[in-house]
């Protein structure tokens, strides 16, 4: 094969509609990839959320379908029944799995449902144009919280994995960032990991990316990447955060 | 096996027949009076070899069913009011994306938690909208449990034929009354194939779901193929039934337990020489406006007979249009009107020629 | 002919046994058939009632406005249902546990809990009410409930079939001597 950049076979040749410097592009780009060398592609179903990534059926080149806001994990669990043998992800931001949709995740989960969520973690609503998420930083400013994010009337930032990690049937759950090229590698590798489980049966997996949105936290793109090392990853720790696949075989 | 004769509550008579009509895929969520429904979905879909979940809500069921429906498996979930106001989300995303999914709502008193009791106070919901934007359901309303049997089965065919959301709307005594039943397929239908549902882009260009049409013009071309199938559909699709219209007095005009209650007014009533006819919408949506609209014509009298404070009432005035006397008999909150209520009112209508009189002196309790 | 309809008493009693113990005769035997559980919120305990209507042509409406019978299985439940009592009806009264008011004509007294106790199981007191409305209104051969029972009654609890015959029989017995 010959080296350098290629379009992997599970994305499209659009030109997305994500603003500069945003994280979605890379890592639509590393589910295509890791979908291509898994030789998955036709055997893949994907549920695009509400939210940015929307319209991400028109980038990966699967069956996709979208879902109403939130209620992603609940059609992927459907689709996932209907489809045991197929490999099964929603696609999901932060509004979408951990406010409005915070039930179907939390029991799509606690079900142990055999799917993978790629959860998309960059602290704000984007499509609607800057609002808090459940994952907004305490301070960070909103358009909602002008003053920034108090914890005495707007709480603290959910940390998604660690919440999943207390039920019994998930299985693998994962953080990483996209900040370096080693950290897009280590991302992509967890993603590996994550369909794995599926593939294997095991159970519910999530991997959350923390992504830029320098649009919307008013930063240029070189400096959101910085504020995900400096500041997001304090709330956010990366790494493996739950992982019992050696136990559940 | 199928001709079967078999004592069984309209909730299990309609679980049974989604089994036979090839559901495999249930959601449903707890909520009086369909419970017996979801139970005998969870027993006896898995023995099917489907599939059954008791969703984290009805929010979830309905969602659930957008996922099987897109994989292109038959798919249902059952609640009651409360519950089916919950539903509305979906049940739009599924008429915006076309997805075949049945639905059956069993009818309670509202509004809010409102009560257990059987009522038809969700006909507008169920025939208007209920959620967002420019869609219709298909929606059938059975009279007896084995009609809600055979209706459940014709149901899947209608919603794979124009791959629309059917909803079949019954009451709580429909679904906790046992009747005999006799299991009916339906003639089979020629359905068209599912060369859109997900299974995997193998060896074909992939496929979406979708009903989020962004550039400017495409969701109006979307919605215009929407209303072209919505006019297919009430041209095609009218379902109703007549009994002794052509002799009567008053009409009633009544869908569900009501008719049950109308059929019962009308063999007392006939005893003191009133003749009382019955004219059944079986399709609510779509309604049967062209037979009601000629025995208007006719100068027929009719009485509509609701478990709501009139709803289905106004379609019948819509498509009477003034040219014949429309009372009506209602009883909101749970609960069923009575047949001296009925009877009163049409006597009432049968010496009285004004609309506003007759329908104001039929509202009582 | 229609025949409707009303029973019921305490719940626990045994009244959805009776309505649907008549319901699936009737179906059994290829009559019209309708049955209403009143449903509440209550699991056990408070007023259970039921409706049947029993025809041997389509059931217009299921709802009992004014019943041909009452099988009334407490005093709670007679107070609540007699004034639902055609002129021409019949009430089947659990005398064990209700009294029918002074001058009411219409009541056949059935000690049914009584009979049951005899018969050293008071959970039987519904079969005893059943045999009386069987012996009163004919349609309910002894060989079709009891092979009803025979499917529920299964295991470890085989052995009350023959029990539950015997108080359908004593309320026959009852129902004959009351009805003369």
């Amino acid at each position: 094969m010959a080296k350098g950049y290629h379009r992997p076979a599970a994305l499209t040749p659009a030109r997305t509609h994500y603003c500069p410097g945003c994280g979605h592009g890379i890592a639509h780009r590393l589910v295509a990839e890791v979908i291509d060398e898994r030789g998955c592609r036709e055997r893949t179903i994907g549920i695009a959320p509400v939210g940015c990534a929307v319209i991400a059926y028109d980038y990966l080149d699967i069956d996709m379908t979208e879902a109403a806001h939130g209620r992603t994990p609940a059609v992927a669990t459907a689709v996932k029944r209907c489809n045991p043998d197929k490999l099964v992800f929603s696609y999901q931001g932060d509004g979408d799995l951990a406010a409005i949709g915070a039930g179907e995740m939390l029991h799509a989960a606690n079900r142990g449902e055999n799917f993978t969520i790629i959860f998309i973690n960059n602290a704000v609503y984007g499509m609607t144009s800057g609002q808090m998420a459940p994952t907004t930083l305490v301070n960070m400013k909103t358009a909602t919280t002008p003053l920034g994010r108090n914890p005495a009337t707007e709480g603290c930032p959910i940390r998604v994995c660690e919440l999943l990690a207390t039920l019994g049937r998930t299985v693998f759950l994962a953080r990483g960032t996209l900040t370096t090229p080693r950290n897009v590698r280590e991302t992509k590798k967890l993603i590996h990991r994550a369909f794995d489980v599926q593939e294997r049966g095991l159970g519910f997996s999530m991997v959350e990316i923390l992504s830029p949105c320098p649009t919307y936290w008013r930063l240029r793109p070189d400096e959101a990447m910085k504020f995900i090392e400096t500041d997001m990853v304090k709330a956010f720790p990366p790494g493996i955060i739950k992982d019992t696949s050696a136990e559940v075989q | 096996m199928t001709e079967e004769r078999i004592l069984i509550t309209g909730n299990e008579a309609a679980g049974e027949a989604a089994i036979r009509a090839g559901c495999r895929f249930y959601f449903g969520y707890p909520i009086t009076p369909q419970n017996e429904l979801t139970a005998y979905m969870a027993q006896h879909v898995p023995e099917a070899g489907g599939v059954f979940i008791q969703a984290e809500s009805e929010l979830a069921a309905i969602n659930m069913c957008f996922g099987a429906a897109a994989c292109g498996q038959r798919t249902m979930t059952s609640s009651s009011s409360p519950g089916v106001s919950l539903k509305q989300e979906g049940i739009s995303y599924c008429a915006g994306a076309e997805l075949p999914v049945v639905i059956i709502n069993v009818m309670r008193g509202g509004p809010g938690l409102g009560n257990i009791e059987p009522a038809q106070g969700d006909y507008f919901q169920a025939t208007k909208g209920g959620g967002h934007g420019d869609y219709r359901l298909i929606v059938l309303a059975p009279y007896s449990v084995e009609e809600f049997a055979n209706l459940t089965m014709l149901a899947f065919d209608l919603a794979d034929l124009y791959r629309i959301p059917v909803l079949l709307l019954a009451d709580g005594q429909l679904g906790q009354m046992m009747e005999p039943c006799v299991f009916r397929k339906p003639p089979p239908l020629e359905l068209p194939p599912k060369d859109w549902a997900l299974t995997g882009a193998k060896g074909r260009p992939k496929r979406i779901v979708r009903s989020f049409f962004l550039p400017a013009g495409i969701l109006a071309e979307h919605c215009k193929k929407l209303q072209a199938k919505y006019e297919l559909i009430r041209q095609r699709e009218v379902r109703f039934e007549e009994r002794d219209v052509e002799e009567a007095d008053v009409v009633c005009v009544a869908y569900g337990t009501s008719a049950r209650i109308c059929l019962e007014a009308a063999r007392l009533a006939a005893k003191s020489g009133l003749r009382i006819g019955l004219f059944r919408p079986i399709s609510l949506w779509p309604f049967p406006e062209q037979p009601i609209r000629r025995w208007a014509e006719r100068g027929k009298k009719f009485l509509a007979v609701e478990m709501s404070a009139g709803q289905m009432v106004e379609d019948v005035r819509l498509t009477v249009e003034g040219r014949s006397p429309v009372g009506f008999v209602g009883r909101c909150g749970g609960g069923t009107p009575t047949t001296a209520q009925i009877i009163d009112a049409a006597r009432a209508l049968k010496k009285s020629g004004d609309t506003i009189l007759s329908s104001k002196k039929g509202e009582a309790r | 002919m229609t025949e409707r309809i009303i029973i019921a008493g305490f719940g626990g009693q045994g009244v959805m046994t009776i309505g649907k113990t008549l319901a699936q005769v009737a179906t059994g035997r290829g009559r019209q058939v309708t049955f209403i559980p009143a449903y509440g919120p209550e699991v056990r305990g408070g007023t259970a009632h039921c409706e049947v209507v029993l025809s041997d042509e389509p059931i217009p409406s299921p709802l009992v406005e004014e019943a041909d019978t009452l099988i009334i299985l407490n005093q709670p439940s007679y107070d609540k249902f007699r004034p639902r009592l055609k002129p021409e009806g019949t009430v089947l009264l659990n005398s064990s546990m209700a009294q029918p008011d002074p001058g009411d004509k219409r009541s056949l007294l059935i000690p049914a809990t009584e009979a049951a106790n005899e018969l050293g199981n008071v959970r039987v007191m519904n079969l005893v009410a059943l045999g009386a409305y069987a012996q009163l209104r004919g349609g309910v051969p002894i060989e079709a409930v009891m092979e009803l029972l025979a499917k529920e009654l299964t295991g470890s609890r085989i052995h009350l079939l023959e029990v539950n015959r015997q108080a359908f029989l004593k309320g026959e017995e009852l129902a004959r001597k009351v009805a003369g």
